[in-house]
């Protein structure tokens, strides 16, 4: 049984929760720096990502995380997880900072303001139709050759990606765990 | 490679509620102004509900309180990259809807404001932005939910520093929850009819043994400890009006609130970050106030 975090320091933490139990994960909530030994793997909710990135730093879990991201440690970002782990944030605050170990450039709110936020299927790699649900979400614009793209949507404006992964970073734009469609949590867990 | 291209919905039930769930864990604060917000974001607030007074001076001044000025608003959001909320008077749907034509991320149906219809709420779901709307008890969260809300809050009693209401209302609906969940069946049209509310928001309460929508906390916090007590009490989230900028020192409550937010079950942690915060803001004992504000809305 994999042992599996989830961030918990503000956002959806409970669906991420409920969804990894349900797949027969350990899971641990994540709130202190000592909650990240011995994981398998870490689930970096939605939620608001600089309230989040502000709660890692003053929490001291942002130095610890950083040093199990640069071991290997597996992580799966959803929206705000998405945007703290991207190489380069448009439009988000002067100040924010990302961890940089997904080779993509965000923008925050990229879909649009709440007005715009929409339901849409997608169609992932291996998988098969999903349901989407896109909440001021993150678009990935620009991507290198090291990720790969499981995912894209054509919202309008081309295609883009919307969920990637590169060796033990997964990042997606929308939120698979508001849905009772747990498939992309399991392609991440079979990864573990 | 695959791709995707069909034909996407907004507005959705979903889409709604689901903005609230990302607030989860989250502190909601009061702004009056762009410098007020950015100290807001600095501080960790999840989002900022734009007003051009706070609570405690609405009821200082008296008069009829409206939906504040667009240029405010505009100014807020464009100060800012976290939801903005903003709030229009009970019943006041051209209110609600220069709201949403502003792109607001949330619309907040507020007793704070003087109501504009003693009888109907405004039909919330017509509209692309979702709606929080406030509760005393559960049978009013529920008509809510009936006309719209994604968003249950608490109403407490705004602007007074006091969370004595926060703390009855909340207990009042969670216990109302509960009696539902262990209601048998054949009870839930009887308690549909207590609770003056729509039978199949009942029966989904009396199932799953919560609110189908986020159940936050608002009015008359004002302190780390406040924030911890609610959350322990069930609230999943908490606005805090008056409680920041009427305090000595809003910067450090500010963030004296998000972290006993996140950490409410460590004691140790906020107690740390209640220490030495200046004065809170002056309370009012609710029992001698000349406007409840809970009281309006039904």
């Amino acid at each position: 049984m994999p042992r599996v975090g989830v961030l918990a320091l503000q956002g959806d933490v409970r669906e991420h929760v409920a969804v990894l139990r349900g797949l027969g994960a350990d899971v641990v909530e994540v709130r202190r720096a000592e909650q990240l030994d011995d994981l398998d793997g870490l689930v970096m909710p939605g939620g608001e990502s600089t309230t989040i990135a502000y709660l890692l730093t003053t929490s001291g879990v942002r130095p610890v995380l950083e040093r199990r991201l640069a071991e290997g440690l597996h992580v799966f970002g959803t929206c705000a997880g998405l945007i703290l782990l991207s190489r380069e944030i448009l439009d988000g605050r002067s100040d924010q900072w990302s961890y940089g170990v997904l080779d993509v450039s965000v923008r925050r709110n990229g879909y649009g303001r709440q007005i715009a936020s929409f339901e849409s299927p997608v169609t992932v790699v291996g998988v098969g139709e999903v349901p989407g649900v896109f909440i001021r979400a993150p678009k990935i614009e620009t991507w290198s050759d090291d990720v790969e793209v499981l995912a894209t949507l054509d919202h309008g404006d081309g295609e883009h990606p919307v969920l990637v992964r590169q060796a033990n970073v997964w990042g997606c734009s929308f939120h698979p765990e508001l849905t009772a469609d747990t498939r992309v949590h399991e392609l991440f867990t079979n990864s573990l | 490679m695959s791709s995707s291209n069909n034909p996407s919905t907004v507005g959705s039930a979903l889409v709604k509620r689901g903005l609230a769930d990302m607030l989860r864990g989250g502190v909601i604060m009061d702004v009056v102004n762009p410098e007020q917000a950015k100290i807001a974001e600095d501080s960790g607030a999840v989002a900022v509900m734009a007003l051009e007074r706070v609570p405690s001076d609405i009821r200082r001044d008296g008069g009829v309180a409206r939906m504040s000025d667009p240029q405010m608003i505009i100014d807020i959001q464009a100060s800012v990259t976290i939801p903005v909320m903003a709030k229009a008077r009970i019943g006041h749907f051209a209110e609600a809807q220069i709201l949403q034509a502003l792109d607001v991320d949330y619309i907040d149906e507020s007793e704070v404001l003087t109501p504009a219809d003693e009888e109907n709420h405004i039909d919330k779901w017509g509209f692309t932005v979702p709606f929080v709307c406030g509760a005393t008890n559960l049978g009013e969260a529920l008509r809510r939910i009936g006309e719209g809300a994604c968003l249950i809050r608490s109403k407490g009693e705004a602007g007074t520093g006091n969370v004595v209401e926060a703390v009855r209302h909340l207990r009042t609906i969670n216990a109302q929850i509960r009696r539902l969940h262990s209601a048998d069946a054949s009870e839930l049209y009887a308690l549909a009819k207590d609770l003056q509310s729509p039978l199949a928001l009942v029966q989904e309460v009396a199932a799953t043994g919560k609110l189908p929508v986020p159940l936050f906390c608002a009015g008359g916090i004002s302190t780390p400890a406040d924030a911890s007590l609610v959350l322990q009490l069930g609230a999943e989230a908490v606005f805090v009006g008056s409680g920041i900028f009427k305090s000595e020192d809003p910067v450090r409550m500010a963030k004296a609130i998000v972290e006993a937010t996140t950490h409410f079950e460590d004691a140790t942690i906020v107690a740390k970050f209640s220490t030495g915060l200046g004065e809170a803001m002056r309370g009012a004992e609710t029992s001698t106030l000349e406007v409840r504000l809970a009281e309006r809305g039904w």
